[in-house]
């Protein structure tokens, strides 16, 4: 347990030399902003604290061991956390020039800007691909048919499904293999026409062709959206974002371009978990 | 790690490794699991038999469609006793599933406070009440404030038992719907009950009709309550406020009559019970299904959806 409090002290201390460099990677619009955000589930402090400036159109990657706080961290720019008895946000997430948290807004509202992947694929069981990807759309109001086609069309292009479904819109959608089911869920939360994608580990649960598949779509997707991905696999960090963040234990360690967080890491701890040291 | 080689021989060495013994044993367990299921199915099938033999002899036209004839005679037969479970299973059902469905709804989605957890006891508290019990409540703050005996007290009545029944059986499938999918719609930007009414529900409706239908099939044979209630006749259904009939009710008069004729009808009576309890539940469950789905819940009960 030394060894545990040692490398925490250690992190306080870096943490104040490093965050200016850390919150402003590189002069660019933010489309999020994340500040002194603090995240507690019960008495156990999820979130240390975080600030973090998310650029526009571009991939920001979250990396960290298991328990580090991404997953929860992420969920409360969606303010998923109002589904959660006892989590408590403190702080502020600007989306734009609007405070997600404050008291006159309307989650559900902005939630349509914010679309969500999540790390294993849920689509619901007892709809069709075609109602899957539409459900946003119609449980929102939309009707006409015309162009309820047309975004399924759309975005099971951007999220490459469509040249294997097009086909069997109308096959019930758990019929489709993972890494189809995954890419389902990534043209469902497109479709509601976001504005910031967020994706909690969207590949975790799927081979590597389905890994490289959705890849694929994220590059792609990136010169629309903000993109926010939370992955345990540093090789998928490299490969997709553009912006890294390393977390450790609550705490946002270092977050800088990807290219020189992982070739020149500042802090030593971050320099031991991407070489793999730790994790 | 204090656990050294030595060590681990030594703890696999506690292992048994009388293997012949132990699939002797797992056949036994086997066997002794099916005995005790063809103990169960003895009396449900015995049952079924004995009133298929005994009633399919009374069963006519005449039997299914006239009033009940003289006593002794073996004339007439359970019209109006068909006619009146069919309003009563119909009635309670109007009032007593939706109630449910909502306290379900309200214990599964809404249901981590305090109200919910009370709710969620007395609910099943009253889930155990002695129906005669809900017979005399009826007969009070119904039949003797209206001064007769009344349909709608039967109805009331039956919906008592049903709703405790509707709410924990939907409350239960609701549960088992997973998080992900709230967590889906919520990130889809939905409201809270567009999520629950046209996802999760969905997501559940196999395990609610399920429950529906026990419930139903619960009330199909209640007869303490009717007799406090509707109190029985034979005539045709005419008007809310007079007496009705029903085929428990029926069934129990009959059985009760020294003449065999008479007792025959009841065994009849008791058949076509059967036969609308079984009917309900085919119904309902093949309308609620859709395309392949439907035969599937057919041979299957409770069936959602395919993993």
């Amino acid at each position: 347990m030394t060894t545990l409090s040692e490398t925490e002290q250690k992190i306080t201390n870096s943490i104040d030399s490093q965050i200016s460099d850390a919150i402003s990677p590189v002069e660019k619009k933010f489309k999020m902003i994340a500040e002194n955000v603090t995240i507690h589930y019960g008495n156990t402090m999820g979130v240390k604290n975080v600030t973090m400036k998310f650029p526009e159109k571009s991939v920001t990657a979250l990396i960290g061991p298991s328990g580090c706080g991404k997953t929860t961290f992420l969920r409360c720019l969606n303010r998923m956390h109002d589904m959660t008895k006892n989590a408590k946000v403190e702080g502020k997430v600007m989306l734009d020039d609007i405070d997600l948290y404050d008291k006159s807004i309307d989650p559900i509202y902005h939630r349509r800007k914010v679309g969500m992947v999540f790390q294993k694929p849920n689509p619901f069981p007892t709809m069709s691909i075609y109602d899957n990807v539409t459900a946003g759309l119609k449980l929102n109001g939309v009707k006409d048919k015309r162009i309820l086609d047309e975004i399924v069309e759309d975005t099971l292009k951007m999220a490459y499904l469509w040249d294997e479904v097009k086909n069997d819109l109308k096959k019930s959608a758990i019929e489709l293999s993972g890494g189809q089911q995954q890419r389902l869920c990534i043209a469902r939360a497109l479709a509601i026409q976001p504005e910031v994608l967020l994706m909690d580990e969207p590949a975790s649960a799927l081979d590597p062709i389905a890994t490289q598949k959705i890849e694929e779509t994220i590059t792609e997707l990136k010169k629309d959206y903000t993109i926010i991905i939370v992955t345990h696999n540093m090789q998928q960090a490299v490969r997709v974002s553009d912006y890294t963040g390393f977390m450790y234990l609550g705490e946002l360690i270092e977050f800088r371009e990807t290219k020189k967080l992982f070739t020149d890491p500042k802090n030593d701890l971050t320099a031991k978990y991407v070489q793999g040291q730790f994790g | 790690m204090s656990t050294t080689n030595e060590k681990r021989e030594e703890y696999r060495a506690l292992f048994k490794n009388n293997v012949k013994k132990r699939l002797l044993v797992d056949k036994i367990v086997h066997i002794i699991i099916f005995a005790f299921v063809i103990i169960a199915i003895i009396p449900l099938g015995s049952i079924l038999v004995e009133v298929f033999k005994n009633g399919i002899t009374a069963i006519s036209y005449e039997f299914l469609t006239a009033t009940p004839g003289s006593i002794g005679t073996g004339d007439g037969g359970i019209g109006p006793a068909i006619q009146g479970t069919l309003i009563i299973i119909g009635l309670a059902s109007l009032i007593g599933v939706p109630i449910g469905v909502m306290s379900g709804i309200f214990l599964s989605e809404y249901g981590d406070n305090r109200l919910a957890r009370n709710v969620r006891f007395f609910n099943d508290v009253f889930m155990e009440f002695p129906s005669i019990v809900l017979g005399i409540f009826a007969f009070l703050v119904i039949v003797l404030i209206l001064g007769h005996f009344s349909v709608w007290a039967g109805a009331f009545a039956l919906a008592l038992i049903m709703f405790p029944i509707v709410a924990r059986t939907t409350e239960e499938s609701l549960k088992m719907v997973p998080v992900t999918y709230r967590e889906a719609g919520t990130a889809l930007g939905l409201k809270k009950w567009v999520i629950t009414f046209r996802i999760v529900i969905s997501a559940a409706k196999g395990g609610m009709i399920t429950g529906i239908l026990l419930a139903v099939s619960r009330i199909g044979g209640e007869t303490a309550p009717l007799i406090m209630t509707i109190l029985g006749s034979s005539q045709f259904f005419s008007s809310m406020d007079v007496p009705m009939d029903a085929l428990p009710l029926r069934i129990w008069r009959l059985s009760l009559l020294p003449y065999e004729s008479s007792q025959l009808q009841g065994w009849g009576a008791a058949l076509v019970l059967i036969f609308i309890i079984i009917g309900i539940n085919l119904a309902i469950r093949y309308y609620f299904g859709n395309g392949n789905e439907r035969i599937m819940k057919l041979i299957k009960p409770g069936v959602t959806a395919k993993k």
